[in-house]
């Protein structure tokens, strides 16, 4: 992969009035990255990303583009190029107008923008359809001109806000891997927004999980999600059980916590929170529905949980095992189909066991509401 | 009965469908058709006085029309120049106030709908109400400030920038004033509307791409505002080329507009043929340009609706 062009954000903050929309965020993106923000709704990604490309100026800190200080340079002036939620297509000018507006700003011919235009309709799978309007072209084809045009920049630095939120899933997965091809074909830095952890975890490199403005953790894909730093990690990137409680004895990097309702578990704790944990303190312990496997009924100890079923479903890859957890959400174990028989326990206790190196110990904090 | 009819006297009733149908019948039939076409009648009869109308003299004649170009019978210039150049003075004089207008109200139009927030509210108040007090009492506000002693030049001369007052009167731009005055909300209000559905995210996309200001408004605002464009210009343009209390209060003594020259054809003269041929002569010549623009720069007549 080509060096590229890496953006770094230091001490970033950015303020809308009283409001803090970003909070002293600290990133380093490696040129020629796939770079996500992941986070809910609301929490500050499309402010991080008009902030990179210039239409917005940071309250305090700095935005860096290969190595440059981007302040007081607009958002024309930078070697980034945004691709919008809403694509923001040109409706009156043709597609192929469209895909070189940017070279029409630098004063290319017709004749050479359209020799470039076919070129990137080629790519993006639509040859010969530059004379039509957007308005003429269907969701997916529409947001393969919108990826077109910003390529057309030739941009060192690829801003994406959520641009795949307005097509249907299949639509969505499938150009989740065209996005990726694309992306490692150019050898450009994407900065990619979603509030999709399916999206992140397919298609970055690194991601950076957002909470209200606040950059909880910065991590490839396997470490947000099998390392979470912060309780919200935990629960926003990918389904989870959390089970509350106190920390009751710190051994090394395992937890022994003292949970509200199933007993006391043994947990790893998560990288970034070793030698924070001290007994008495308030935790959270996170087991994913698939690091459960079934226990002898009876079995007791440090990993072993108990609780009555409430309900049952067949997935196809997996049965899903709903029981009475903590805190009124449901405890959701999901057992993979290998062809085994399977029995029904609904209304009655069941036991499960689970890996300590799966169960992730973090100090309590806020969860995520989705 | 077409389709449409019945599926309107459906939806309303045939008591209050048969009513709306009614008053609109009469309103663009009685109010507008029928006396347009009894002016054009006019314009073709000669004036005769009251007992000989619909005698043997009240023949459909183009006298009236060749009055115009070539004057009175046996006068003594071969053609009407007066008149004329007081007809294309003042359509020209009405392209410019449009284009003063235009220029003047599109940045307005697009600052108003591009801003949010409650000042916006407050400026659309302030161009309104000025609206609520009559026409001929903002042209005399007017005189008042362009006049020989009024406002503008107490001013200009106060700072010693003139030694002399200007005669802003005399050189018709108290009339220019006035009339891009008098027209400004029906240039602004129809570009404030399409602007105004405008997706900002375009304008901020082609300023991503590198593109200056002038070239997106060129390239990305204009062509998207094409349609309240052409509506604004084309209601200022017919309404200064047919205005007549601006022309009256605030033009000079040696300039005629053409609509005060129709005024004393029919008021002074009372020949009403008379006229009306220069009306319908003045009606023609604007839709004819105005059709002849649209044209040129490839708007449609469905737009002007928007
Ligand atoms: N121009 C603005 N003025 C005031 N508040 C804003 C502005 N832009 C965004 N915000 C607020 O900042 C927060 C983050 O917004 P945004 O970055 O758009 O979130 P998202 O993560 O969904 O992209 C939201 O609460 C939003 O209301
Ligand atoms: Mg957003």
């Amino acid at each position: 992969m080509s060096a590229g062009v890496g953006v770094d954000l230091e001490k970033l903050w950015i303020r809308f009035g009283d409001f803090v929309a970003v909070r002293d965020a600290n990133v380093k993106i490696n040129g020629g990255d796939f770079f996500s923000f992941l986070g809910p709704s609301g929490c500050g990604k499309t402010t991080i990303l008009r902030a990179v490309s210039g239409f917005l100026e940071p309250s305090d800190g700095r935005v860096l583009i290969g190595g440059n200080d981007m302040k007081g340079i607009g958002p024309n002036k930078r070697p980034t190029a945004l691709i919008f939620q809403n694509l923001a297509l040109f409706p009156l000018m043709k597609v192929w107008e469209n895909i070189t507006f940017s070279m029409e700003i630098k004063g290319a011919s017709a004749k050479e923008r359209r020799k470039r235009a076919d070129e990137l309709l080629d790519m993006i799978a639509l040859p010969g359809q530059g004379d039509k309007l957007p308005s003429e072209l269907s969701g997916g084809q529409r947001q393969r001109v919108a990826i077109a045009r910003a390529l057309c920049a030739e941009p060192d630095v690829l801003l994406l806000d959520e641009p795949l939120s307005a097509l249907d899933l299949k639509l969505r997965q499938h150009m989740r891997t065209e996005l990726r091809e694309i992306q490692q074909r150019v050898g450009i830095t994407f900065i990619y927004i979603t509030h999709d952890q399916g999206e992140a975890l397919t298609m970055s490199d690194n991601i950076a999980v957002m909470r209200a403005g606040v950059i909880d953790q910065i991590g490839d894909g396997k470490t947000v999600y099998n390392d979470p730093a912060t309780a919200f990690a935990a629960s926003f990137v990918g389904e989870n059980n959390v089970f509350r409680g106190k920390v009751k004895q710190v051994s090394g990097d395992t937890a022994l916590i003292a949970t509200n309702r199933s007993g006391e578990l043994l947990a790893r704790i998560s990288t970034a929170n070793q030698g924070k944990m001290q007994p008495g303190d308030d935790a959270m312990l996170f087991i994913r529905p698939e690091a459960f496997a079934l226990a002898p009924a009876g079995a007791s100890g440090d990993h072993f949980v108990t609780a009555t079923v409430t309900n049952e479903e067949f997935e196809g890859n997996v049965f899903n095992i709903f029981m009475e957890g903590d805190g009124g959400k449901e405890l959701k174990v999901s057992l993979p189909n290998l062809g085994q028989s399977f029995e029904s326990h609904k209304g009655q206790p069941m036991t499960l066991q689970y890996d300590v190196q799966n169960a992730v110990a973090l100090p309590a904090g806020e969860l995520a509401t989705e | 009965m077409p389709r449409f009819l019945r599926e309107f006297f459906n939806r309303n009733g045939v008591g209050m469908g048969s009513l709306m149908l009614g008053l609109v019948l009469f309103w663009t039939v009685g109010l507008i058709i029928l006396p347009q076409l009894s002016m054009l009648d006019f314009s073709f009869r000669p004036n005769l006085p009251p007992p000989e109308i619909g005698g043997p003299k009240d023949v459909y004649t183009v006298e009236n029309y060749k009055y115009l170009i070539f004057g009175p019978e046996g006068g003594s210039q071969d053609y009407n120049a007066v008149d004329l150049r007081v007809f294309y003075r003042t359509l020209i004089a009405a392209v410019f106030v449009t284009l003063f207008n235009l220029v003047l109200c599109y940045p307005i139009a697009y600052y108003l709908a591009q801003t949010k927030g409650n000042h916006i509210r407050i400026f659309a108040l302030m161009l309104i109400i000025p609206y609520w007090i009559n026409e001929i009492l903002r042209a005399f506000a007017l005189r008042i400030i362009f006049g020989e002693t009024g406002v503008l030049n107490n001013a200009l001369v106060g700072l010693g920038i003139f030694d002399t007052p200007f005669d802003f009167i005399r050189n018709d731009i108290a009339l220019y004033a006035g009339l891009g005055y008098a027209y400004i909300l029906l240039m602004i209000f129809p570009i404030y509307n399409v602007i105004e559905s405008l997706d900002r995210n375009q304008i901020e996309a082609a300023r991503d791409m590198g593109a200056s200001w002038t070239k997106i408004h060129r390239r990305v605002v204009i062509p998207y505002a094409k349609p309240g464009i052409s509506s604004g210009c084309t209601m200022v343009f017919m309404l200064s080329a047919g205005a007549l209390a601006a022309p009256q209060i605030l033009g000079g003594p040696s300039s005629l507009w053409f609509t005060q020259l129709i005024y004393q054809q029919f008021n002074d003269n009372s020949d009403w043929p008379q006229g009306a041929a220069y009306a319908v002569v003045l009606l023609v010549t604007c839709i004819l340009l105005v059709l002849a623009v649209m044209r040129l720069f490839k708007v449609n007549m469905g737009d002007i609706g928007k």
